[in-house]
């Protein structure tokens, strides 16, 4: 088997006398999603913020393709194809859909000082872009403020994809969507991987993640509580894993065996 | 209808309209001329005033910027007895450095330019006064008219055509050239995108890889060139330059913006608004003295003119949105 698209080896990051991240061992393959399950404080955003280049490990080793790298850079990270779709999806919610699409990466045509961006071009990859990964109707003359926040996802993930990502890192994608929304969400999730990219998933709802997920990392206060494929883990295992459930059953533990109170805590 | 200036140019409408209606010597082609040469006085900092704002940056140095541009100059010329042109250049190197410095303390601390411009408002303000003094041992710089270069550097910054026996002053055509580059550089060039993007949402700008600081330093840079021009302009229209003057006319640039759609917050806003908002106070100033009332009701209007066209945007919005 080849290597996979991205691996990380016992990665850790120190912020001060902070360990938010320590010895985590990552797998992203081709066409596979990789969830990331955490509660907060869980060390997810700093592990995105490595994958991405927005922060370099203290510890470890980062491989794309094979081979170690250093991504120092957020630019040095994209031109590596890991592209980072973040939770506030870096966009200028006053700019029209296609000007979103393309912001730092106009196309141009035209020579010398006559150099101009050429809107029509990008309008027309903007809307095809887009109709590939099943969004139709979008005017892409609008401004993208004015798009459904599933929308603005997918656009987001459209643009990554164009742009020729390899390692698509999801940002809490589905977070703040209702759930019709965060339906159409981990629809293009699932295109982006049919489409042959690697996904890192982040997310902290386990029903998220494993309806679309093929292998999911577990964090917990900066560490690593293992790694499973989904034919390891139950979803009923991952919920109870991610909502600190061993912590839980050992809290309800020891409240039965107090007695009564526990029956109120329990009530209330 | 979607544009931002929509409030800009119903003002303009208005306004020409109620002078046309109550004053009378407003309707000659001779008084459009004045018009048009007072608004493009104001119109060439507003234009990259505008873009400065649609970047999410103030400027509240550049009035007195005008003027410190105009004595340097005029000083530098007259003392080392140079071509005029000398000064000139060198006027022009140091308002573009105090461009970037704006940008560069904005950018570098992450203080709002709102109070780093403030300082160096101050700063320039109190350093025309003392430089002058210190120099000329007045308040005003010598006239440099009977200098080298005076002659065509007046062709070129204050001099007069003759349009079939009516006289337009050439900041009028500078104005409206700048305002097409402008448009240009807004809505055709990468550089404009990255303007309305570093405005609008500059933390998402760096993330796509957009050069936020350079796109700020340049338009803090651009403000710089456009106070440099309307300086060279008042130096070589009247040929000695007050030390005390341009404090207030960084608002008047502002407004102009404003009045034309640009938002406070940046992200929005465009140059053909700024030459509309910038021919609203054109409109006005003069129209106050062809109504021949007392000048003194000018700040009155303005200001009842800025709030109106604010009232006025914010309603077109609000109708847009609830269309959307």
């Amino acid at each position: 088997m080849s290597a996979p698209l991205l691996r990380l080896t016992g990665v850790g990051k120190t912020y001060g006398a902070v360990r938010a991240l320590a010895e985590v061992d990552l797998e992203v393959a081709a066409g596979e999603i990789t969830c990331v399950l955490g509660d907060n404080g869980a060390g997810k955003s700093t592990l995105i913020k490595i994958i991405a280049g927005v922060h370099e490990s203290d510890e470890g080793q980062v491989e794309l393709g094979g081979e170690a790298v250093r991504l120092r850079s957020p630019r040095l990270a994209i031109e590596c194809g890991v592209a980072t779709v973040y939770q506030d999806l870096a966009i200028a919610p006053l700019m029209p859909v296609w000007a979103n699409f393309f912001l730092g990466r106009e196309l141009l045509k035209g020579r010398g000082p006559f150099q101009r961006m050429d809107i029509a071009r990008m309008r027309e990859i903007a809307r095809s872009e887009l109709a590939a990964m099943g969004i139709d109707g979008v005017d892409v003359e609008r401004p993208i403020g004015g798009l459904s926040g599933g929308q603005r996802q997918c656009v987001a993930i459209a643009r990554a994809i164009h742009f020729g990502a390899k390692v698509l890192i999801l940002d809490e994608p589905t977070a703040a969507l209702g759930v019709k929304q965060a339906g159409v969400v981990l629809r293009y999730v699932l295109a982006a991987r049919a489409r042959g990219l690697g996904v890192v998933f982040i997310t902290h709802n386990p029903h998220h993640a494993y309806s679309v997920g093929d292998r999911f990392l577990l964090l917990q206060r900066g560490r690593s509580q293992g790694c499973f494929l989904k034919s390891e883990i139950t979803l009923e295992d991952l919920t109870r894993r991610m909502a600190g459930g061993i912590e839980l059953d050992e809290l309800a533990h020891e409240l039965e065996n107090r007695g009564a109170p526990a029956a109120r805590i329990a009530g209330a | 209808m979607a544009t931002p200036e929509t409030g800009a140019l119903a003002g303009a409408v208005l306004v020409y309209l109620f002078f046309f209606a109550v004053a009378p010597p407003f309707r000659d082609l001779s008084s459009l001329s004045t018009v048009l040469y007072v608004s493009s006085i104001y119109g060439i900092p507003a234009l990259a005033v505008a873009m400065l704002m649609i970047g999410g940056e103030f400027d509240l140095s550049s009035g007195v910027a005008v003027v410190s541009s105009a004595l340097l100059a005029s000083m530098v010329s007259y003392e080392l007895t140079a071509n005029v042109w000398v000064g000139v250049a060198l006027s022009l190197v140091a308002a573009l450095g105090m461009g970037a410095l704006n940008g560069y303390l904005v950018i570098r601390t992450g203080i709002p330019s709102f109070l780093v411009t403030l300082g160096s408002f101050f700063m320039l303000g109190g350093l025309n006064l003392a430089g002058t003094r210190l120099v000329t041992g007045s308040v005003a710089t010598p006239s440099i008219s009977d200098m080298d270069g005076f002659a065509s550097a007046q062709a070129i910054f204050a001099s007069n055509l003759d349009l079939g026996g009516v006289s337009l002053r050439i900041t009028v055509l500078w104005w409206l050239l700048f305002a097409a580059l402008a448009t240009w550089a807004l809505r055709r060039a990468p550089f404009g995108n990255w303007i309305f993007a570093v405005g609008g949402a500059p933390l998402s700008a760096r993330a796509v890889g957009v050069p936020v600081r350079r796109v700020k330093i340049g338009l803090f840079m651009t403000v710089g060139f456009a106070a440099w021009f309307v300086g060279m302009h008042q130096l070589f229209a009247f040929d000695t330059v007050q030390s005390g003057e341009g404090v207030g006319k960084e608002f008047y640039y502002i407004i102009a913006a404003v009045v034309g759609g640009c938002l406070l917050t940046g992200g929005q806003g465009s140059a053909v608004g700024a030459v509309l908002g910038a021919l609203i106070f054109g409109m006005t100033t003069q129209g106050i003295v062809y109504a021949g009332w007392n000048p003194d009701w000018f700040k009155f209007f303005v200001g009842a003119l800025l709030l109106g066209v604010i009232l006025l945007n914010a309603g077109v919005r609000r109708w847009q949105e609830a269309r959307a």
